[in-house]
């Protein structure tokens, strides 16, 4: 490997097999799943259809006899179903078992959890990954090109299929808070609460540039051979690495960056004059790069940023407040002082539109140095205001406390 | 900074005598809501729905962590995205002398809301009077606790001046209560020169002249 590789000495064995524990999680998950079949195709923005639509999902705490305590979770860009449980292919603990589970803000013991892995994930719903039915191979790039909104009516979908009229409330940070908003655009009924967290009602230049940076990284690897890598039997995994690199700065306030590696140096005590990773932070980012590509498909990863991309409910509504009209989900939106990839104002654009239809809306800015990532970490102040602000909405709806009467 | 503000049982003066003049289970916009006193106030004995918006990011915590609907914001900048009409009643409480724009900010309330409900300091009480002729300085009240220097309160008025305020903006008064040092409300029958001299605080219900 050259010296500049993304990927550390010595990790091309362990990177390969876990790449197949990934793949055969994205063809046959360890979470249930839904398939709708051909006769229920589902229709996409660009036009084309997609069938039959597979929907891997998990599922948290008890649906209760009235079916009026149930949440969907949105995950971001790189999340999946396993909110509150072990990861198959890491190990690893939940990405929110901060904030999902029993007696915590988004309490199992009082509400049904309902967490999809988007559609074009590569955790076992219907992707790039998929069995394209027309070829009998992987969709590679002949999977279409799908949005936002996409995902949303794919989640429709599944939260028909499980006999749910209302949602207690929807849910998501990041690109789930996309979801969240396309939820409450396109569902006006069926959403009782929402809370979007550190989103944006539209994608900046920024973010697409960042995008950008991260897809040309994957298509200028070699191995990524056109998107169809899969029947070679290999991973463009240097292109992904680079990608997942670039993303988690992003992340990331500079504070934190700098506060948590400084100029320290990895593993020695001078410079070593060549191109190794001297630097913490540039052995961090390695290792941040390679472990993602043993979860990560390189193709799901260009579909999922492009919708993202894609992401403008100002351009598709004509006016941002026209996507809220007639709303009357009482909303919880929440950003963070330090999150620059979407920063406050954008919160406040939502929080705008909503108040130009007089919709119910709370906004709370939260104090923290994380970054973006935040709403992924502890923050006692933001834990406390989504267990206030579902608590008291749940109290309005005479759902059950935990434990409580009925 | 809390003012001082007297207290009849748990519950601020001025805070009670806006839930007297809300109509029960109407809507509600508390502007500079600080912790939610007011919008529980009105949740629990009149049934309001109630919104609030609020500057510390610290107080809008605290409320939203309580169940409320506030938002931070300013209500210098912020009133302008509310439609018209959008709540029954638009409450400005202890609030408007600290605006930048105080004749903007009533413009807005009465339109956002279909009636006004406006408290503020008088800086026409007898011992504002007094101070300023006495000392030949900024009177420092336990109602005004803050150096000139320091205060937010950058806009503030008599009751006489805010009844020239309402005429100029083409609303009218619906009903108009002062209190005394003590909390205690002054008699309806005295004269607005009376009650710009004893009220230390007043609360005005407006609408807009149709």
């Amino acid at each position: 490997m050259g010296a500049t590789s993304a990927l550390p000495e010595g990790q091309d064995q362990i990177a390969g097999k876990t790449n197949d524990t990934h793949r055969s999680e994205a063809l046959s998950p360890s979470s249930p799943v839904v398939v709708f079949p051909d006769d229920a195709p589902l229709k996409l923005e660009s036009g084309q259809v997609i069938s039959p639509l597979t929907i891997a999902y998990q599922t948290y705490g008890t649906l209760n006899a009235a079916k009026s305590n149930a949440i969907l979770l949105c995950h971001a860009l790189t999340g999946d179903q396993y909110a509150a449980s072990v990861h198959p292919v890491t190990g690893k603990p939940g990405w929110w078992e901060a904030l999902v589970g029993p007696g915590k803000p988004v309490d199992t013991d009082r509400f049904f959890i309902i967490c999809p892995n988007i559609l074009g994930g590569c955790m076992g719903s219907t992707g790039p990954v998929s069995v394209n039915p027309k070829t009998g191979k992987p969709y590679g790039l002949d999977f279409p090109v799908i949005t936002i909104g996409d995902m949303v009516d794919a989640q429709v979908r599944l939260i028909d299929h499980l006999g749910i009229g209302e949602l207690f409330s929807v849910i998501g940070g990041s690109m789930g808070g996309m979801q969240v908003l396309e939820w409450a655009a396109r569902q006006k009924k069926r959403v009782a609460t929402a809370i979007p967290i550190a989103a944006a009602p539209w994608h900046s230049a920024q973010n697409i540039a960042f995008h950008e940076v991260g897809r040309q990284a994957v298509m200028a690897d070699p191995e990524w051979r056109g998107g169809n890598y899969y029947e070679a039997g290999v991973v463009p995994k240097n292109g992904l690495a680079v990608a997942r690199m670039a993303a988690h700065i992003t992340y990331l306030s500079e504070k934190a960056l700098q506060g948590k590696f400084g100029r320290n140096l990895q593993d020695r005590a001078a410079r070593s004059f060549s191109f190794d990773a001297d630097f913490r932070v540039e052995s961090y980012l390695r290792h941040q790069g390679s472990t993602f590509v043993d979860r990560f498909d390189a193709n799901s990863y260009l579909y999922i940023t492009r919708a993202m991309d894609y992401f403008d409910l100002e351009a598709a509504h004509g006016k941002l407040a026209n996507a809220f009209v007639g709303t009357g989900t009482q909303f919880c939106v929440v950003s963070f002082t330090s999150d620059w990839l979407y920063p406050t104002r954008d919160s406040k654009a939502i929080v705008n539109a909503l108040n130009a239809v007089a919709a119910n809306v709370s906004f709370v800015e939260i104090e923290s140095d994380k970054g973006h990532d935040a709403f992924l970490l502890e923050e006692p102040e933001f834990h406390a205001t989504v267990r206030g602000f579902l608590n008291a909405a749940a109290e309005k709806r005479g759902l059950d406390r935990p434990g409580g009467l009925a | 900074m809390q003012k001082a503000i007297p207290l009849a049982g748990q519950q601020r003066a001025d805070h009670l005598l806006i839930a007297e003049m809300v109509t029960p289970a109407s809507r509600v916009l508390d502007v500079g809501c600080g912790d939610g006193a007011l919008l529980k106030l009105l949740a629990e004995t009149k049934s309001v729905d109630g919104r609030g918006v609020e500057l510390s990011r610290e107080k809008v915590n605290l409320c939203v962590k309580s169940g409320l609907s506030v938002i931070q914001g300013d209500a210098d900048r912020d009133l302008a995205d509310y439609p018209d009409r959008a709540f029954d009643f638009a409450v400005l409480s202890l609030t408007i002398q600290a605006t930048r724009e105080p004749k903007t900010v009533l413009e807005n309330l009465l339109r956002i809301g279909k009636h006004a409900i406006v408290s503020f300091p008088n800086f026409g009480h007898w011992s504002i009077r007094a101070a300023l002729l006495f000392t030949g300085r900024m009177p420092i009240t336990p109602n005004l606790p803050e150096p000139w220097y320091a205060t937010a309160d950058a806009h503030l008025c008599t009751i006489k001046d805010f009844v020239d305020l309402v005429s100029l903006v083409d609303a009218e008064v619906e009903d108009a209560v002062a209190f005394n040092s003590h909390g205690k409300r002054l008699p309806i029958k005295n004269s607005l020169s009376l009650q710009n001299l004893l009220g230390e605080k007043a609360v005005f219900k407006l609408k807009r002249r149709s």
